[in-house]
């Protein structure tokens, strides 16, 4: 049973592709709801609006980290911000789970949105997949224990550290399972 | 790299469900309804309640005033143009707009037809009462649909008309001659037969036009509705801040009662709404616009 971060976003897509590769499915909206299950999508969405709503439940956040420490869990786009170390905005909440920086909103507003044909470089497993980025974030620091398993133009779009992925693009949009199933399934 | 495709534009959509739209006139109103938690801001002049009451031909707003806000706040910004003005679209679209409401609530500048909006690279959201009147603003290229409800009136009733039409003619649109409702419905047969096979719109489904306390949150999105856009509901009231975040609440927790109670407790006076029957013909903005 993996759970869905639903306070706000981009839940109904997640839910879709956890049922194609046959996964049980909980939409999460306090801590109590992370009981029984074995993992975490934190959807994409407005990060701001996601941090008031977590905020609003003192331990949700302590919940959520402590989560984090024996089950994995995926984040795309907004999901890899609340994921970060720092993402130097006083609006949004860093779970400080994927040791990285990042910055919100980078490739600047919605008509500099885009799809694009990504390569995953991870356990020599060498595929493509479609990605959308949609008002994305860029990942501006990596630390030593994250991995880097894709980029685009130079710039790494997506890791991973310990059990943990994080993506700065919606594969989901695209109705792609691949990052899905590394981080729940057996790699 | 494909920009500006319909899937990007959907996929800015499909990012702002189980949110708040929340229309704002300044800076100051741009500030409270982020820092309450909305998913994005509608710039405009005048909110409808106001337009409503001032009457006169309503625009586009002075984009001084968007670039205003789109500079104080981090969270997607839309503003309006008028139905069928594509010129007001293109500069809204040199502005960097997230997303152009082609909206009833401003003057029409075209009796006829609205705006194409496939060449645009800007996603557009457009009104409708109907399957047909959203199968046609679809056809025509928006990305994201709202009920029309009737704007500025603080009256939920015209909004649960639109939601309810549109979701029971969803349901029976497989038992149709779909040809003939593709004639019916003025578009391609080719979108009827995507509709009718997966018996939902191909674009998120909003609901606006007259949502004002958390409890008219909660029942649109019981009645299917993946996120609200609330006008003059928020900024017409006795306590702004407060009734934004009880709707962002709202919104969230909308199929639990007990959160819906706790969210309404803390607020004072919603704002004073107008009976629908009370409004002459003439004056329903949710006419405009076919």
């Amino acid at each position: 049973m993996i759970g869905i971060l639903a306070l706000q976003g981009n839940f109904s897509s997640h839910i879709q592709i956890l049922n194609k590769l046959g996964y049980d499915s909980k939409l999460v909206k306090s801590s109590k709801d992370l009981d029984n299950i074995d993992g975490l999508i934190i959807p994409g969405g407005e990060s701001t609006t996601m941090t008031k709503l977590i905020a609003r439940e003192d331990r949700f956040v302590k919940s959520i980290k402590s989560f984090s420490k024996k089950h994995p869990i995926l984040g795309t786009c907004a999901g890899l911000i609340l994921m970060s170390k720092n993402s130097f905005d006083d609006k949004v909440i860093n779970f400080g789970i994927i040791d990285i920086e990042s910055e919100r909103n980078a490739y600047g507003r919605q008509v500099h949105s885009f799809d694009t044909r990504l390569d995953l470089d991870y356990n020599s497993k060498n595929t493509s997949f479609m990605a959308s980025f949609i008002r994305a974030p860029k990942i501006s620091k990596v630390g030593k224990n994250v991995q880097v398993i894709c980029n685009h133009d130079g710039i790494p779009v997506a890791v991973k550290e310990g059990m943990h992925f994080a993506t700065t693009f919606h594969p989901e949009l695209q109705n792609e399972a691949l990052i899905h199933q590394l981080c729940f399934g057996d790699g | 790299m494909n920009k500006n495709t319909f899937k990007v534009k959907v996929g800015l959509a499909e990012m702002l469900r189980g949110g708040v739209i929340m229309d704002v006139t300044n800076v100051e109103q741009a500030k409270i309804a982020e820092e309450a938690g909305a998913v994005s801001v509608m710039a405009l002049e005048r909110i409808p309640a106001d337009i409503r009451a001032d009457g006169g031909v309503s625009r586009m707003s002075n984009p001084q005033m968007i670039k205003d806000i789109q500079a104080a706040v981090s969270i997607p910004v839309m503003a309006k143009c008028r139905i069928g003005h594509f010129a007001e679209a293109q500069v809204l679209e040199a502005l960097e707009i997230d997303f152009i409401d082609e909206s009833e609530v401003l003057t029409p500048a075209d009796e006829h037809a609205h705006v194409y909006k496939h060449p645009f690279k800007a996603p557009f959201v457009c009104g409708a009462r109907n399957l047909g009147e959203a199968l046609r603003r679809i056809d025509e290229g928006a990305a994201l649909i709202r009920t029309k409800g009737e704007a500025g009136s603080g009256n939920i009733v015209e909004a649960v008309r639109h939601m309810k039409m549109i979701t029971s003619e969803l349901s029976n649109l497989k038992e149709q001659n779909l040809s003939e409702k593709a004639k019916e419905f003025r578009v391609s047969l080719e979108l009827v037969e995507e509709v009718a096979e997966n018996g939902k719109l191909p674009v998120p489904n909003f609901a606006a036009g007259g949502i004002a306390t958390p409890a008219d949150t909660s029942l649109m999105m019981q009645l299917g509705a993946e996120s609200v856009f609330v006008g003059s509901g928020i900024f017409k009231s006795d306590d702004p801040k407060e009734r934004a975040y009880a709707i962002v609440e709202a919104v969230t927790h909308f199929d639990n009662a007990k959160e819906i109670l706790n969210a309404s407790y803390k607020l004072k006076d919603a704002m004073k709404g107008l009976e629908i029957s009370e409004i002459p013909e003439d004056q329903l903005l949710q006419k405009r616009g076919d």
